[in-house]
This record gives C-alpha cells, structure tokens and sequence, in this order.
C-alpha cells in the first residue's frame, strides 16, 4: 500500500469518528440479537429434533460462526454501496482527493482498505459476543476474524467497482434485494445447503458467503481440512483480486474523464 | 528541476485539444499563462472553460496537443503537478459532515503535509478567509459564500504555485462576491499566480490582468480587459429607447451616427467614441427618444460582440 493510499484511508478514518458511536452500538447489539433469536430461541426447537445434517452440534454453535461471515458480507456491502456512491456523485469527495496528489488507484485502496477495517472492527465485536454465548469450540475459531475479513473483502471489492458506475441508487436496492438478502438467507446460514433442492445447490455453492460460512464454521468446530481450507481461501481471494481488478477500471472509466 | 522554457510560462498549451466521442469542447487553443498573473478564461456556458481547467488541473487527459504546467507533463507528472496546484472546483467538494477545520487538516493530509504544518496553517487560512469564529462548526448549514471561501483556504492549504478557480463566485450574493475578490487580490498581492473562469464580466474585469474569450470550443479573442474593449468595442455606448413605432424606421438613419448599431427588442446600442455625439446626433435626426443614457464600454459588450446574443443552452 502507497503511503498516498494510507493518507486517504485516514481520512475515511476522520469522518468515521462523526458516526462511531452508532455504529459500534450497532455492532454489539446485532449479533447478540440474533444469537440470542435464532441461536437460542429458535435453535430450542431445532436441537429437539436432533438434526443430524447440523453434524451433532447445538443451532447456536451451528449458526453462530456462519452469522459472522454473513455479517461481514452485510458490512462490506453496506459500506461499498452508498458511500462509494455518495463519494463520486453526490458529497464529491472522490473529486476533491483527485485534485491533490492522489491517484485513482490511491483512491480505490485507500476506500476498500478503510472498508476492510470497518469489517474487522465488526468481525472482532462479533467473535467476542460467539464467545460470551459460549459458541467457541476450538482454537481454530481465532481464524475467523482473518476469514470473516477475506469474506467482506471479496464482496467489498466487487461492489465498489459496481456502486461507482451508478447514475441513480436504485441498482444498489436492487443489489440487496435480488444479491445479499438471498445470499444471506440460503448460502448455508441457517441450514446446510444439502437442504436446499438439488438444482439450487450448485447456485449456492458459487456464492463467496457460501465458501466464508463453510470455512468459518468448520474452524469453529476444529474440524477444518487444510485443503478445503486452502480452497475456500483462494476462492474468497480471487473474487477479492477479480474486484480489484474490476473497480480499477471503473473508477479510472468514472473518474478520469 | 528541469529549467522552465517557454519564457518561464507557468502553463503553455499550444493546440490543446479535448473531444467527448464525436463532440470536441476544446478545440486547438493556445495560450500561455505567466508567474505572478491573473489570467480569465471568459465564455458562455459550454465554451470549454471548465474542460481546459480540468485538463489544467491534470484531472483530465487532453487527447490532442501540448500543454505544459510548471514546466512539467501532466501526463506522466499528474501528482507531482497536483501537489503545487490549489483547485477552487465549480461545485463545492467540502466534507459537510465535518467542521471547518476538520476540511482543512484532511486536505492537508492529501498532500503529505506533517500534521502540525497543517494545523498551523488551517489557522492562519481561517483567519485570512475570516472563517476563524466558525472553525468548530459543521460545514453543511453555512451559506454559499462561507463554503466558497472555505473552498478557497482549503486550496491553499499546500502553498500552491498556482491557484485554479472555476466560477468562484457563482451563485454568491454581491457582499459575498465582493469578499472573494477582496481575498483573490490579497493572494495576487502575494504573488499568487490565479488562473480562473468567469461567465461575469465585472469579474473578469476586477481580477483579471489578461484574459481570453472562449466560445465553442476556441479561443475568439485575448488580451487585456483594456486591449479587448478597445479592439472590440469602442469607448462609449449610447442606449436609447424609442417609440416603439419609430424604432424600425429611425435605425437605418443612425448610421452616420455611431460606428456601429445594433437594434434589441426593447432598445437600441449606439457604439461610439463620444456618446454625447451620438446622442446630438440622433437628435438632429429628429428623433425623440423615451429614454437615452451614455455609458462607457465594458467588457461586456465585447462578450455579446464576441459571442453573440442567442442563448446557449
């Protein structure tokens, strides 16, 4: 990272400290409602039926790894969509970094990596709530900020280079709506996708949140493979590398005109 | 330090060329822009000022030609050259969420300046634009002229060589206007070389040491505010307004009467060296206007000559 990215990644930093206090409210308060929810309420029921597509764990266990990765995801888009779309249209702050020394690709990291630090911050609150609810299995679990981090990158990326396209907000709603809301309820979340039929199975498994569920709640349990780990990475980082490469040129196609 | 050619020009463009598709805004134009000026770039909306300030600022490629900025390339020297520019931009950039001050310490941090460098000068630049009593308050509820002014210090904030201002009064009220310009003087006075774009004609007049007139894309005239009224208008303007009856008939016997006529909906401009003349003149023609008065030529009477009276847009 250019030392020039780092000074616009500060500045994200600075108009952070208007709005933390809401957000890290937020940050606490959400998983320990769906934990507590889905976790425990609902979970009550599911662990009468001693599942065993859950793999012999309570519903808590069982969701509370896979609710963290979708909260990364949730976090990445929020954080990639209206700002980065505020910051080239309508606050014009992308304007206003170009006509100083940065560079677009400046830009671009300085943004993603102050998005990405927005994920660990909501990453690490998270891992701490799984604990206090006693939904940590193994010492593997430590990995799951580092995962959940690759996780809201590889949806980061992607969607910046999308959001900083839009004339008008509306192709973001439409992103939430036909892209992570489904994402969220049916990539394996709050049951295995061997649930789901047949034919919809192999739509879910291309998903970047199946692959950041799949791995968070295998460390969770101390039963990941080193290979299917390996996997799940280099299938996080290529959609991660591939938005890079994709918001590169859109931001240089919007901005540099 | 590659030594500054072109007779130390702080910016040389010679047939600089902007297209958008099939649409060129700025067409083949030539100028060069000397330390220590204040140079104008006047036009109509869509005369290609803004897209030859953006080019200026190395925001924007130029597909055709050469342009210089202190003595380097904006193509391979972008950042370099943004580092010694101050951008006042034509739509405010400012972070409304964050105070006044707050603008200028991020900005400052964009150009790699220490932080205390930029805390030192975030004061003196809140006092020089008269905005240190609001330093703590958020930007988005201040009215147009503080923000134009805020927008002014924040462009300062790196000490720039070179201040670029793309219609910095537009849409401020006469006191807010004159504030600006009283503070754009204050920075020539230091030796602040000011490139800007104006579509008003007092302003060109109160800023400007040397200016151009632009329209569809070209360069249509240059020189000083002086040297323009003179080539392209003459010292004083008779305005009369006749009966409206008499108007047509009356107007081909002015001829003799002024160097030059023109004829507007609801009155009629007598171009001449001595409008008292004129105004004799007309009255020996027999003619009994409602209304007469003799004013000197301004610039924008070179303006409308230049680019004509039609609306643009």
């Amino acid at each position: 990272m250019s030392s020039a990215s780092v000074r616009s990644l500060q500045s994200w930093a600075y108009r952070y400290k208007r709005t933390w206090r809401g957000s890290a409210v937020s940050s606490v308060l959400q998983p320990v409602l769906f934990l507590a929810a889905m976790g425990l309420g609902l979970g009550s029921l599911v662990n009468r039926g001693h599942s065993r597509s859950l793999g012999g764990v309570s519903y808590l266990v069982f969701l509370a790894p896979a609710l963290l990765a979708a909260a990364a995801m949730q976090t990445a888009a929020m954080e990639a969509a209206w700002p980065v779309m505020a910051a080239v249209k309508w606050l014009k702050t992308y304007d206003a970094m170009l006509a100083t020394p940065l560079r677009v690709r400046d830009i671009l990291a300085g943004h993603l990596t102050w998005i990405g630090v927005r994920i660990l911050m909501v990453c690490t609150v998270f891992f701490v709530v799984m604990a206090a609810f006693g939904a940590i299995k193994s010492p593997e679990a430590v990995f799951l900020i580092p995962v959940g981090l690759l996780t809201g990158l590889a949806f980061a990326a992607p969607i910046a280079g999308y959001a900083v396209t839009l004339e008008r907000d509306s192709g973001l709603t439409a992103l939430f709506r036909f892209g992570v809301m489904p994402m969220f309820l049916f990539s394996g979340t709050f049951f295995p996708v061997s649930q789901l039929p047949v034919g919809l199975r192999p739509v879910a498994y291309i998903t970047p949140l199946w692959h950041g569920v799949d791995l968070c709640r295998h460390l969770a349990l101390g039963e990941a493979s080193f290979l299917g780990s390996i996997a799940h990475v280099a299938y996080l980082l290529a959609w991660f590398v591939g938005g890079c490469l994709i918001a590169n040129a859109t931001y240089r196609r919007r901005l540099v005109q | 330090m590659v030594a500054e050619g072109n007779g130390g020009a702080l910016i040389h463009a010679r047939g600089l060329t902007k297209r958008f598709g099939s649409f060129t805004a700025v067409d083949a134009v030539d100028f060069d822009v000397q330390r220590g000026e204040s140079f104008g770039f006047l036009g109509p909306n869509g005369a290609g000022k803004s897209s030859t300030m953006r080019m200026i600022g190395c925001v924007s490629p130029f597909d055709d030609g050469v342009l210089r900025i202190l003595a380097m390339d904006p193509a391979t020297d972008g950042p370099t050259i943004r580092g010694r520019l101050g951008v006042v931009p034509q739509e405010d950039t400012l972070d409304v969420e964050l105070t006044v001050r707050e603008n200028l310490l991020i900005y400052g941090r964009y150009f790699d300046l220490p932080r205390s460098v930029v805390r030192e000068r975030a004061d003196r630049l809140l006092e020089f634009v008269q905005l240190d009593h609001r330093a703590n308050d958020r930007v988005e509820p201040l009215s147009g002229g503080l923000k134009r002014r805020l927008t002014i210090a924040r462009a300062l904030i790196s000490e720039p060589e070179l201040l670029l201002l793309d219609e910095p009064t537009t849409g401020l009220d006469p006191q807010a206007r004159h504030a600006v310009w009283d503070r754009l003087y204050r920075l020539k006075q230091q030796g602040v070389t000011q490139v800007l774009t104006t579509h008003y004609m007092d302003e060109a007049e109160q800023l400007c040491d040397r200016l151009v007139v632009m329209d569809n894309g070209k360069i249509v005239a240059e020189g000083t505010p002086r040297d323009l009224i003179t080539r392209y208008s003459t010292r004083e303007v008779l305005e009369v307004r006749l009966p409206a009856a008499e108007t047509t008939a009356a107007v081909t016997r002015f001829d003799g009467a002024a160097d030059r006529v023109e004829v507007l909906p609801d009155r009629v401009l007598l171009y001449a060296h001595d409008g008292e003349a004129a105004l004799s003149a007309v009255h020996a023609l027999g003619v009994k206007p409602d209304f007469a008065l003799v004013r000197r030529s301004t610039l924008e009477d070179v303006f409308l000559h230049l680019t004509g009276r039609s609306l643009t847009d």
